[in-house]
């Protein structure tokens, strides 16, 4: 003979499991459109019929250690994760407009750095991932999201190596995030889908930054 | 010999238990009960004590850490055709260190040669000595002037023990005082100074006052024609105006907390 209070615990577990069988699923429904979406606009010609929306790109200039907001329209996807790959493949596109003073690319004469401008592919990026800020257990939730910023490997490469220029080219990347999508507040990097310690063999890239409005990335 | 029952055993502990009790009980009567001393003999007069030496008050010295930038395979930036950060930050290190020793202050360096050493190695170093000042040489191709970084990371308090990856944290407000004398000593020399912050290994483990120089060629006004790091007058001048830093540093960081 069962007892009433061994009925009552196993239907309470049974409806557990259900409840936890539901939202399991649920989250990995939410995943799968989080990687489709990231995995949708490969390009960033693919765009969508959307109206052009003004957006802050901020250029970064090597010769007095700055970041300049410029005004740009594009035409933005829906999905925030497309948004901010657009968003950074046409950041990394004005590193290499001809008056541009944070030119990406070894070349060092001016004519040969126009030629690396045309030959260079505007495959700097190959994921932007979004995904809640990681916690410790335990503690409060915190609130905005972070972004993952996958560079290429030939990018790393081709990237200047200096402690100014690798640190102006992710204060851009991390401003310019900011600044169009404001629920991002931390911004990890990195390259060819690995974690590396340094994007050309300085600024570190094994810290978490954080997004903030003064101007001055902080770091866990 | 070999006990085959535990009864022959037990016997000689019991045996040997008064003798173990007495011992213990005269070793601790011993400090306790004087020997009496006959009555002709005069006790010693107790010889007056000695004091113990006073370390004489010496001030701490004043030791500057310098650390050239990578070395061995990390070949840092390619500054020109032929010239690598490498080398130009060990050859700027070696000048600097023989400038700041003619000043009188003690230069211990990271590296003397083109090795090999990992930021963990670097940061080793440094920390084992009580440095004043810690100054990273890099050089780079892009830019203009002097940049000088400090660490991104939020000041906090001293305490015994730190993260390794954070160490710096104590001593931001130094770095940040650090920076401003190497910045004013450039200025006075006319060499253009960007100030940053950033996160950097090994700057952000150490535990000293903590500044990264990194030089770049020289652009003078709206003119693309750059003076080459190569440049000795320019080196030069960099140098003088480090060594003018630190010597003003020098009278400063005492009187930091």
């Amino acid at each position: 003979m069962i007892s009433r209070a061994q009925r009552i615990l196993f239907f309470a577990m049974l409806i557990a499991a259900v409840v936890m069988a539901v939202g399991l699923i649920r989250l990995r429904e939410r995943a799968e459109d989080r990687m489709h979406a990231a995995q949708g606009p490969t390009e960033p010609v693919e765009q969508v019929d959307a109206p052009a929306t003004p957006v802050t790109l901020y250029i970064p200039n090597d010769l007095d250690n700055t970041l300049a907001g410029a005004q740009r329209s594009l035409r933005l996807p829906q999905d925030d994760s497309a948004r901010a790959r657009v968003l950074l493949a046409a950041l990394l596109e004005a590193f290499r407009a001809p008056q541009s003073t944070h030119r990406i690319g070894g070349a060092s004469s001016s004519a040969a750095r126009d030629q690396a401008a045309e030959t260079l592919q505007p495959a700097d990026i190959d994921e932007v991932y979004l995904m809640p800020v990681p916690q410790a257990a335990g503690t409060q939730t915190i609130p905005g999201k972070m972004a993952v910023v996958d560079f290429s490997a030939a990018f790393a490469q081709s990237h200047p190596s200096g402690v100014e220029p690798e640190t102006l080219t992710l204060l851009s990347v991390i401003g310019t995030l900011h600044a169009n999508l404001p629920s991002i507040t931390r911004v990890q990097f990195l390259v060819d889908g690995r974690q590396q310690d340094t994007l050309a063999g300085h600024a570190d890239l094994t810290r978490i930054y954080l997004a903030s409005n003064n101007g001055r990335p902080g770091g866990q | 010999m070999r006990w085959t029952s535990p009864a022959p055993r037990s016997w000689v502990c019991l045996s040997l238990l008064p003798i173990l009790l007495l011992g213990q009980q005269q070793a601790q009567q011993t400090p306790k009960a004087a020997p009496a001393l006959p009555a002709h003999v005069t006790p010693p007069v107790p010889t007056p004590s000695i004091p113990a030496p006073t370390p004489p008050s010496v001030a701490p010295r004043f030791l500057v850490v310098l650390d050239a930038a990578h070395g061995g395979n990390d070949t840092g930036a390619r500054i020109s055709s032929n010239i690598l950060e490498k080398d130009i930050t060990l050859s700027l290190t070696a000048r600097l260190r023989s400038m700041l020793s003619a000043h009188g202050i003690g230069v211990i360096t990271t590296r003397d040669s083109d090795v090999n050493l990992t930021p963990v190695a670097r940061a080793e170093t440094a920390n084992r000595t009580p440095a004043s000042a810690c100054i990273l040489i890099h050089a780079t191709a892009t830019g203009s002037g002097v940049h000088l970084y400090t660490s991104s990371l939020a000041a906090t308090t001293p305490t015994r023990f730190a993260p390794w990856q954070t160490g710096q944290s104590a001593y931001v407000t130094q770095s940040l005082k650090l920076s401003s004398e190497i910045d004013s000593a450039l200025a006075h020399a006319q060499i253009p100074v960007t100030l940053g912050r950033t996160f950097l290994q090994p700057m952000d483990s150490l535990t000293c006052p903590a500044v990264a120089v990194e030089v770049a060629p020289l652009i003078a006004g709206t003119s693309m024609k750059a003076t080459p790091l190569s440049d000795s007058a320019y080196q030069r001048s960099i140098l003088d105006a480090l060594t003018a830093a630190l010597d003003e540093w020098r009278n400063d960081w005492r009187q930091q907390p």
